[in-house]
């Protein structure tokens, strides 16, 4: 800023240099002015408080946070003609053009009952957790006029922002849940074992985008290269597979099982056990180990229903203990990873 | 940050009746803050291939030393204001004091959270005015029912009429202005920071929200101005200090001693005062 602008009623801005003095000692305390601080109870402007206060202070914020990601996710499409109707149309979108690729024109089940409403399951459920990674990164270096104008527990950021990738999913299962009942699944009970799966994804999701979102505040670098990271965690999630029942994982039982412990993958089963009732009848393990038929399923990609004579890598109730327990870790690590740097975000 | 520990009067007399109550020590502070994007690059991917190469850093990325090496004490019932060219470091300062702004070096100690109405005080333009109140409030830490109870009064303050249902991306620079400083000031602080609320807003707004300082200034004990309007600090401030390129060219009581030293030093032209003025609480500007 070579030009400036001449200030309002206040003297011009020159360029010529001033002397500037040495500090006059005399202005001072004659004691160290930490202990003078000290003395007088005062605390540092920028201190960090602790972890257990930092979680107080951001429950007391959390009208904050709604708020925040409310009238974000209002604002969002408020350039957009068709306005809130996005929030619909988006993921509507995105299972046409899946239901295109793979319904119409590669035309495969991959060896999976009602492949369309598993896929678009997973896609939705994966959505959730990849929106809230990209979102997340980028957090910190977006809302940095806000951080250097109002003191607030910068964590309120991250959360908020995942709070509306949890909006939209909102959105997005309505949807989901008629493709689903029109691709001929019935409406039961175990529809409501997706609640704790999503709150539980939900839980995950802040605690990794916690981490993500203290990443993403040190260099831009970190959250160019998020959108990579994020497309090959969704290839080995099995978003678009099933990899209990993949024939190349099948004599590979040790890769299959860490596949499907990954948190993505997880959430996506449990969900899918929920909504869609040809999963569950053809989960492996579900009627008694049958070698013959098994090993029919793996030859004939028709009958899809008999992967449920094969051993299972891993059982719904394994599933829902590491469900909790990467929710439980994310929470954890990532808040305390946060919070570490909280008042180092204002530098930028 | 909860509020700290409140020096009250009752506290004072215990430590030493006679002696100021200092509420906020600067101890050589220093701010470094980086800038991305400055020039001094081709900006081709082959000179970034290079220069990761040879390990440089990149040179797009500046650091500012904004503050370099300030010391003071502010006691109880100050109204400091603050003078300086542009890119001194005035604003810089306040947001450290605020905790905003992390210091690279030395420390600021304060007796509670200071408040800094400023005019980057940036909400979200995008969304309506109403929603900015609620959501300003709130991050204050107001509850949702305080918010309920201000709203109307925030509303009115402002001035802002029925533009308080439109994005704040269409409001005039004064008008936003307006209304961030009637959301800013309807909480009463212990330490209030005002870098430059006050610049664009019409007559009678400057008239109202003067009142309203004089009223803060009351309740909050330490009042910072930062302003380019040196009546404004003549009429408000007992103490004045002035930044030159981050440090202190000068600072002291005697405000209007020192605000001809910087009209003289900066070539402005000098304040004409009809009287001695009076540095409590001045009613002009």
């Amino acid at each position: 800023m070579k030009e400036r602008a001449r200030d309002q009623g206040g003297p011009g801005t020159l360029t010529d240099d001033l002397v500037i003095p040495e500090v006059d000692p005399s202005t001072l305390a004659d004691e160290p002015l930490a202990d003078l601080a000290a003395r007088y109870h005062l605390r540092p402007s920028a201190a960090r408080p602790t972890a257990l206060a930092y979680a107080r202070q951001l429950w007391e914020r959390r009208h904050f946070i709604l708020g925040f990601a409310t009238a974000r996710n209002v604002a969002m499409y408020t350039e957009a003609r068709l306005g809130q109707l996005w929030q619909v149309l988006t993921p509507l979108l995105n299972a046409a053009v899946y239901y295109l690729i793979f319904g119409v024109i590669l035309g495969t089940n991959r060896g999976v009952p009602n492949f369309l409403g598993f896929l678009i399951t997973g896609i939705f459920i994966f959505n959730f957790t990849q929106r809230a990674c990209i979102t997340t990164a980028r957090v910190m270096p977006d809302s940095l006029p806000l951080i250097r104008a109002l003191p607030f527990p910068r964590a309120c950021l991250p959360i908020g922002y995942v709070i509306i990738e949890l909006e939209q999913l909102g959105m997005a299962l309505i949807v989901l849940a008629a493709i689903v009942l029109s691709t001929g699944e019935p409406l039961t009970w175990y529809w409501l074992l997706a609640i704790p799966a999503l709150l539980l994804q939900s839980v995950f999701n802040i605690g990794m985008g916690l981490f993500l979102a203290r990443l993403g505040a040190g260099a831009d670098d970190f959250s160019q290269l998020i959108p990579f990271l994020v497309r090959t965690w969704m290839y080995t999630s099995g978003v678009m597979y099933s990899i209990q029942t993949i024939g190349t994982l099948r004599h590979h039982p040790t890769i299959s099982y860490l596949l499907q412990i990954n948190p993505a993958a997880v959430f996506i089963s449990l969900v899918r056990n929920a909504i869609l009732k040809t999963q569950r009848v053809s989960a492996p393990g579900s009627k008694p180990f049958n070698a013959r038929i098994c090993d029919l399923y793996y030859h004939n990609s028709k009958l899809v229903n008999d992967s449920a004579y094969c051993h299972a890598t891993i059982t719904t109730s394994q599933l829902w203990i590491y469900g909790a327990a990467w929710a439980v870790v994310a929470l954890v690590v990532g808040f305390l990873f946060f919070w570490e740097a909280e008042t180092r975000y204002g530098r930028g | 940050m909860a509020s700290g520990t409140v020096i009250n009067d009752a506290e004072t007399d215990s430590v030493n009746p006679d002696s100021p109550v200092p509420t906020v020590v600067v101890d050589d502070l220093h701010v470094v803050y980086r800038v991305y994007g400055a020039g001094g690059d081709k900006g081709t991917a082959a000179t970034a291939l290079m220069r990761v190469i040879k390990r440089q850093r990149r040179p797009s990325v500046r650091e500012v030393h904004a503050i370099r090496g300030i010391s003071f004490v502010v006691n109880h019932g100050d109204a400091i204001g603050i003078i300086g060219r542009n890119g001194s470091g005035k604003s810089t300062l306040l947001q450290a004091i605020a905790g905003l702004l992390p210091p690279e070096q030395g420390c600021v100690y304060s007796s509670g959270q200071a408040a800094l109405l400023g005019v980057n005080a940036a909400l979200l333009d995008d969304l309506t005015g109403e929603r900015n109140v609620v959501l300003g409030c709130l991050a204050m830490g107001m509850t949702p029912q305080e918010v309920k109870d201000r709203f109307q009064s925030i509303v009115d303050f402002s001035g802002v009429g029925n533009f308080i249902d439109y994005p704040m991306r269409t409001y005039s620079s004064g008008m936003a202005q307006r209304l961030r400083f009637s959301i800013a000031s309807a909480k009463n602080h212990e330490i209030l920071m005002i870098d430059e609320a006050l610049a664009t807003g019409d007559a009678n707004f400057r008239a109202k929200s003067h009142d309203r300082i004089v009223g803060l200034r009351k309740e909050a004990g330490t009042v910072f101005l930062v302003a380019h309007n040196l009546a404004e600090i003549e009429a408000s401030c007992n103490r004045v200090i002035w930044l030159e390129k981050g440090k202190i060219m000068r600072q002291g009581y005697d405000v209007p001693a020192i605000v001809d030293a910087y009209l003289e030093a900066t070539g402005g032209e000098p304040r004409k005062r009809d009287k001695p003025t009076d540095n409590e609480h001045g009613a002009d500007a």
